[in-house]
């Protein structure tokens, strides 16, 4: 066995007597469920290595056939799948919550499916379980292609994947049972937390170390920020989740912080988890796609200098205008306030880079929906990057605070942008890591694209008209100078825009569900790309 | 152009890049988080503010189960209509023992943060357990099971020492007794001169309607009726902490 594949096991074997012990010990049912799980993943770990120590029968796959680059594609395929998987689950959570929002018997009085529990599952499984499956299946294909190198490890890329997974299924289901930190985007509970730091330094460690391997003298731009993602991802969920257990055999934990500098280093990383989860390491997924499927290099290398550097700065500083007019003092709100105005030009930036790279491509957007919904996103990215700052100021957030506006501008942000660039990205990356010519059905991708599109703005301007409504609706007063409506009533003018909010997620759905029957068919029945030799021949077109 | 071309350097050198990326995305937060463990205004001192009794913590661990928090904010805005809707502005000290913060992001429904003491026990049990039957056109969720559950808090003591060990100011006493005053604070007719002395402004009320038993539904009612009750406005003087 190679010293990777022994550590690993010596490792996990730890690990499995821990868990088996602290599901004996375990002071609350759920833990001691969760320490099952962690038993039976980590005896599965074990024995998936040394199933492949004893098939690969001393074989070790090469770095490179031929002179080229044989890359490690297998947790490629893996986290497109997972992602694909997830997205629908996530989806569809999103709008049983939506509909409990219009019809409230739909929470059936039952524990685990109340509003409350099944909103971080919905919030968890579309960021983390799809866009960060998307994150690690897209980030370890690029930077084994534009390193031209072969992703080193044999039990570490699989340990990545495979591990960031059990961590969703811990965080879900502890949802769902009640284990919460009651941190927005960082609910999971201690263990679960310190599990992710140990398979996110992992990611970091293959991300490097294939860099290091890199046959290119210069790093890719998408790599870049990729590396921004891992690195400061790293730091804002260290920091925000720095809590001590009540007992290491149990699943609750007191958060460090408290009160309103809890809420600063809460909304540090809340925003953060925007600008460089769903943020940076889409812009990446952006830097190598839309280049990749136009057939066209990066409109700027020097914008793509500029705004990666003012991205990454500007951003970190904008969390307090989510906590303007409260009892967090009023000059950290103002510099978040502007600092989030400033970011409108790096975020632009960014758009104008990615739509540019279309220059003398433009025609393509008829004939090919997968650089339509790469491009459309970018494009979604250009609105929700306008919108935010926007809300960030003082005055438009008085109003907007609180209310479905937030929530219609996370969304043009989350379908439209991160949606529609990760479903570009899979209808890309499926087929490549496949072997195959293309999509199974182009026919099949417009469908998706023209349903969901219908969805999203179906979504966001129903949520526009709820929030700006519900917002003047609490500020209004009679003629007399009394509060015109009481809370309830302006509970009751939202209902049809719920259900409209509904519909726009049912469409969205739709077209997902559409995709993955179409992935499914690319990798079943789709027609296999001709062998290199073959391409090089062929006239041109 | 010269600048473009030094950029090489990071382009070319993973830990280079690595470490200007760290760097740069540090400097944002520690301007900004930093000086809030320091600032008069956030740490600020106020008559009446205590560490929660045993009882309401409970609550307030059942408010963060249920994911309360999604949908009640517990921060009121200097707005005019926001202090005549739900009552004074929110105050820094008003959270200073609340690990993690429940301000929340989101009004599905009302602000929380003086919710207490606005209904009786009667209504808050009759509304957890079936929104709809005192608020026709509430959307909030049902949860008839919390007056059947027996709240469990035999960690409680555990519970407070740890929040001790990040500094609420619970003394020995307080942690000894934790389990009796949690049972104390639903029994009127007990001994309560000790819980009432380490807690100023606990009320000590059945708070489920069900003597016989302790459930969650009297640790969740328990917490919401002292939300924003510790601060006595009348006295209040907001020009303390200025400097």
């Amino acid at each position: 066995m190679s010293l990777e594949e022994t550590a690993y096991s010596v490792f996990l074997g730890l690990l499995f007597l821990y868990c088996v012990l602290a599901a004996g010990k375990a002071v609350d049912p759920v833990f001691a469920f969760h320490a099952t799980i962690g038993a039976i993943a980590s005896a599965a770990g074990v024995f998936l290595i040394i199933r492949s120590f004893i098939d690969r029968d001393g074989h070790v796959e090469p770095a490179e056939i031929n002179g080229k680059p044989n890359y490690n594609l297998g947790p490629v395929k893996f986290a497109s799948i997972a992602a694909m998987f997830w997205g629908l689950a996530g989806f569809s959570v999103g709008i049983w919550i939506a509909l409990e929002l219009a019809y409230p018997a739909l929470n059936l009085g039952l524990p685990w499916t109340t509003f409350g529990r099944l909103r971080p599952l919905h919030t968890s499984a579309v960021i983390f379980a799809f866009g960060g499956n998307v994150l690690l299946a897209t980030s370890f294909y690029v930077v084994q292609r534009t390193s031209r190198a072969r992703m080193p490890g044999l039990v570490t890329p699989w340990f990545v994947i495979l591990g960031y997974n059990v961590f969703i299924v811990i965080a879900g289901t502890g949802y769902l049972l009640g284990v919460t930190q009651s941190k927005e985007y960082a609910e999971p509970e201690w263990y679960a937390d310190l599990w992710l730091t140990i398979v996110w330094v992992a990611y970091l460690l293959v991300f490097l170390a294939t860099l290091w391997r890199r046959k290119e003298p210069h790093i890719y731009v998408a790599n870049w920020f990729y590396l921004a993602f891992i690195v400061t991802i790293a730091m804002l969920h260290i920091v925000n989740n720095a809590a001590v257990p009540v007992s290491i055999f149990g699943s609750k934990s007191y958060v460090v912080w408290s009160g309103v500098q809890d809420a600063m280093v809460q909304w540090w990383y809340g925003h953060n988890a925007v600008g460089f989860f769903l943020t940076a390491g889409f812009l990446a997924i952006m830097y190598y796609f839309v280049p990749k499927r136009a057939n066209r290099p990066v409109y700027s290398y020097r914008l793509s200098i500029i705004h990666f550097w003012a991205l990454i700065f500007l951003y970190i500083w904008a969390g307090p205008h989510h906590l303007h007019y409260t009892a967090l003092p009023e000059w950290a709100s103002t510099l978040g306030m502007v600092f989030s105005v400033m970011l409108w030009m790096p975020s632009w930036g960014g758009m104008i880079n990615g739509l540019m790279t279309l220059s003398g491509a433009w025609d393509k957007l008829r004939t090919d929906p997968v650089l339509r919904l790469l491009v459309v996103s970018v494009a979604f990215y250009g609105m929700s990057t306008f919108e935010g700052p926007l809300m960030s100021v003082k005055a438009v957030n008085s109003l907007s605070h609180y209310t479905d506006w937030t929530i219609g501008h996370v969304h043009s942000g989350a379908l439209g942008w991160v949606g529609y660039v990760s479903f570009g990205a899979l209808y890309c990356l499926v087929p490549w890591v496949y072997g195959k010519r293309d999509v199974y059905s182009l026919k099949l991708v417009d469908w998706h694209f023209w349903i969901s599109t219908l969805g999203i703005v179906l979504y966001i301007t129903s949520m526009w008209v709820s929030g700006i409504m519900q917002g003047l609706m609490w500020r209004a007063y009679t003629e007399f100078g009394f509060l015109q409506y009481s809370f309830v009533e302006t509970v009751e003018a939202m209902h049809p825009y719920y259900v409209i909010r509904a519909l726009g997620g049912i469409l969205f759905l739709t077209g997902a569900v559409i995709m993955a029957v179409n992935l499914y068919l690319t990798i079943r029945h789709g027609e296999a790309e001709k062998p290199a030799a073959d391409v090089a021949l062929a006239p041109a077109e | 152009m010269g600048l473009m071309q030094k950029h090489a350097v990071f382009e070319r050198n993973s830990i280079v890049l690595l470490i200007g990326i760290l760097i740069v995305v540090a400097i944002g937060g520690l301007v900004e988080i930093v000086p809030l463990f320091y600032l008069k205004s956030t740490i600020e001192t106020v008559t009446g503010m205590r560490p929660y009794s045993p009882l309401e913590l409970a609550g307030r661990n059942i408010f963060i189960r249920e994911g309360c928090y999604l949908c009640h904010s517990q921060m009121i805005r200097p707005m005019r209509d926001e202090i005549e809707r739900y009552g004074h502005f929110s105050l820094a000290a008003e959270s200073q023992y609340d690990h993690p913060f429940q301000w929340g992001s989101k009004r599905t429904g009302p602000d929380l943060a003086r919710v207490g003491g606005k209904y009786s026990d009667d209504w808050h049990v009759a509304h957890l357990t079936d929104p709809r039957s005192v608020v026709p056109a509430s959307v909030m969720p049902a949860y008839p099971f919390l007056k059947d559950n027996p709240l469990k808090a035999n960690l409680i003591a555990e519970d407070m020492k740890t929040l001790r060990l990040e500094g609420v100011p619970y003394t020995d006493e307080d942690i000894a007794n934790a389990e009796a005053d949690l049972k104390a604070q639903v029994n009127p007719d007990g001994m309560i001169e000790g819980l009432v002395a380490r807690y100023p402004k606990t009320v000590v009320r059945d708070f489920d309607g069900n003597p016989k038993k302790l459930t969650e539904m009297d640790a969740l009612v328990a917490y919401l009726q002292m939300l924003g009750t510790l601060v006595d406005f009348s006295t209040y003087d907001d020009k303390a902490n200025l400097r």
